[in-house]
């Protein structure tokens, strides 16, 4: 107990979204994503295997739905079952982050309201949570991958820089949410409806090019959700069919709105936490 | 006590001018709906002034003491302090490393075992994630739960939870430490380390800031202390000045408004409360009593007008409003003899103390013996802890003698 006391005085500037230095907010954020995740799927009997069965299910029923009774998928996608499972996995990253998220600040009330703590490592942990399933869930996927006879190549490397997109859209979406949420309590009826929404305004359980129609191909390329899951397919299953992302959106300037839509949603999440973060604890 | 400390100039803590408020919205906008229906209903509210320019300055190594009454301000002062809530106006400058817990256990999960929790709260106050799992050992060792280490917090008692909680916040190695209530906790051994690790601290040049309304801590600890009311500074200085000041306040003036203390004093102005408090044997004001010793409440009034006779009364419930002991004796002798106005007196009274370990208060009331009625009643005069170290499930340990023989009859 003998260390040196530091007599500098300095202002202390109140709660915030990152207050109380860099290293502490990497530090608190890895830790409690650690060991959210171990209690998740040590607590459990089936453990890591429920986070795995969720989307498979998902994916065994649709996959009976749209190749067996509307036979939509086969006929254009050369590997519709690996399309539409990554797919799936992919958007269950994006789902349970975002759902997850939403209540997350509320739920840690106690410490919130009772400790100086960043509060914008609240719904980045539990994004990093969900983060740790979905590394778990490709190990899997890329078992079907090579199942399906879908062969390795140079363009795979690229899939990294998709779920890095992936990973920044879901983490703003989630902050943003946990925020709103405090003041607006709608925000979580709300968010399942649009959530829902966004799984069929992305080419998941068809491919883009379904529409057979240009304007409506762009105009699902308004979403970022629909351009990173489109490149994916390009990247991954290198499928000759298939349109990269600027070609569905008719050119580099199609991608702009998405962009502008990614951004957005970025500064917007800065914004209102950042404004929202020093009186979380009075709203509560 | 309030031992005298050496002023240097060095402070840890300065506050200068802060001003908090809090807007009470009368009608709640809470879904979007009513954001939109009623645009303008968020202005709709209150201003309640909770800290009204406030300034101090607590030097380094001091153990510094705030008191004062439910709604006076002191604990919207603690997390300003804690930085959990933003001042409005002024600033809060430190010097150091500040433990930013003010309720012990607050970021436990229950869900985790020790270890995980003490590694995850140790990086919360500012450890490295390695720092934090060196100093495990350390900390359950001083808490005396080194076989439960891996058991998960939902199956730990109340007392080993404290203790956790407790060795944590003394192994994290902050300059400065916030601390709200915590020092009647656990069994005698377990209060003595306490006691042991407060001085500890206090020698090694740590500046601990204790919030309470207890004054017995504040005078066995604090070097100083300063009594809030009314979101403002009453008084600021020697603990037991500070101590006299705040029975002043909350015996004379009725408390008033929401948020005040259980009930509220009421008086007929006739006479005068002093003192009231718990005292141990050297008569020093104590904040708990062992299970199996002596329990000693002294009062000291002043009659205000002639009296016929007066009787003291002291009622000892537990928390959940269930009375467990009365006690009465005449003031200045039984029977009560007649009082002049002006005349003061000391009335201390002492009884084994039967009462199980637990949280007790104490209701005092000054019945005219003579004329009838009452002169003055303070619910929740006191508030005090009985340790002990068996863990009685019933509200008194009556004294037993049990006698076995052989039984040859029917």
């Amino acid at each position: 107990m003998n260390t040196a006391v530091d007599t500098e005085l300095r202002e202390v500037s109140g709660p915030g979204a990152l207050g109380g230095g860099r290293q502490r907010f990497f530090d608190l954020l890895w830790l409690l994503a650690v060991t959210e995740f171990k209690r998740v799927y040590f607590g459990t009997v089936l453990g890591y295997l429920w986070s795995l069965i969720r989307p498979l299910m998902l994916f065994g029923v649709l996959l009976f739905v749209f190749t067996q009774v509307f036979r939509l998928g086969s006929e254009q996608v050369e590997h519709y079952p690996v399309l539409l499972l990554l797919g799936i996995v992919l958007f269950t990253f994006f789902q349970e982050s975002t759902t997850n998220a939403v209540t997350a600040v509320v739920s840690q009330e106690g410490v919130v309201r009772k400790t100086q703590f960043p509060r914008l490592v609240i719904p980045l942990a539990t994004v990093l949570t969900c983060a740790f399933n979905l590394g778990l869930n490709l190990v899997v996927v890329l078992g079907f991958v090579l199942a399906f006879g879908v062969d390795p190549t140079w363009s795979w490397l690229l899939f990294p820089v998709a779920l890095a997109f992936l990973f920044v859209f879901t983490a703003a979406v989630s902050a943003a949410l946990s925020v709103l949420y405090v003041r607006f309590r709608d925000v979580a009826i709300i968010w399942l409806v649009v959530a829902q929404m966004l799984f069929y305004m992305t080419p998941i359980l068809y491919p883009v090019t379904a529409f057979e129609d240009a304007t409506k191909e762009q105009l699902l390329m308004l979403n970022p959700l629909a351009v990173i899951f489109e490149q994916v397919r390009v990247w991954v299953l290198h499928e000759p069919q298939a349109p990269t992302a600027v070609e569905a959106a008719g050119g580099v300037a199609g991608l702009i709105p998405a962009a502008v839509i990614f951004l957005g949603a970025c500064v917007f999440a800065v914004w209102t936490f950042s404004r929202e973060a020093p009186r979380i604890a009075e709203d509560l | 006590m309030g031992a005298s400390f050496p002023r240097v100039s060095a402070p840890a803590i300065q506050v200068e001018d802060l001003h908090k408020s809090f807007r009470i919205p009368t009608h709640r906008v809470d879904s979007l709906k009513e954001r939109v229906v009623r645009p303008f209903a968020a202005r709709d509210y209150r201003e309640l002034k909770a800290l009204d320019g406030v300034s101090f300055e607590i030097e380094r190594g001091e153990f510094f003491g705030i008191v004062g009454r439910n709604g006076s301000g002191k604990s919207t002062l603690l997390k300003l302090l804690a930085s959990i809530y933003r001042v409005d106006s002024g600033t809060i400058r430190m010097a150091g490393r500040l433990a930013p817990f003010i309720e012990l256990g607050v970021g436990f999960n229950t869900e985790l075992s020790a270890r995980e929790n003490v590694v995850l709260n140790g990086v919360m106050m500012g450890l490295t994630p390695r720092e934090a799992r060196n100093r495990l050992d350390a900390v359950v060792e001083f808490a005396e739960l080194g076989e439960f280490v891996d058991l998960k917090l939902k199956n730990y008692s109340s007392g080993m939870l404290v203790r956790l909680a407790f060795s944590l916040l003394l192994e994290v190695d902050a300059d400065i430490l916030l601390i709200d209530e915590v020092l009647a906790v656990g069994d005698a051994a377990f209060q003595q380390k306490c006691a042991d690790a407060f001085h500890e601290m206090k020698a090694a040049g740590k500046t601990i800031v204790l919030v309470t309304h207890a004054m017995g801590s504040v005078e066995s600890y604090c070097h100083r202390a300063m009594l809030i009311e009314g979101g403002r500074i009453r008084t600021i200085g020697a603990p037991d000045e500070v101590g006299r000041e705040y029975l002043r306040l909350n015996f004379e003036s009725p408390v008033a408004g929401a948020g005040a203390d259980v009930g509220g004093a009421r008086t007929d102005a006739t006479v005068r409360m002093l003192d009231v408090s718990l005292v141990d044997a050297e008569g020093h004001r104590a904040t708990a009593a062992e299970h199996g010793g002596k329990l000693r409440i002294r009062t000291r009034i002043e009659a205000l007008r002639d009296f016929a006779g007066l009787e003291l009364s002291y009622l000892i419930a537990n928390p959940d409003g269930i009375a467990v002991s009365q006690w009465r004796s005449g003031v200045g002798g039984d029977p009560p003899p007649p009082i002049k106005a002006g005349e003061r007196f000391e009335i201390e009274t002492t009884a084994d103390n039967l009462l199980a370990p637990g949280h007790y208060l104490v209701h005092c009331g000054i019945n005219r013996k003579v004329e009838g009625g009452i002169a003055l009643e303070i619910p929740a005069a006191i508030d005090f802890v009985v340790y002990g170290t068996d863990n009685h499930h019933a509200l008194v340990a009556l004294p037993q003698e049990t006698v076995t023989t052989p039984y040859e009859g029917e």
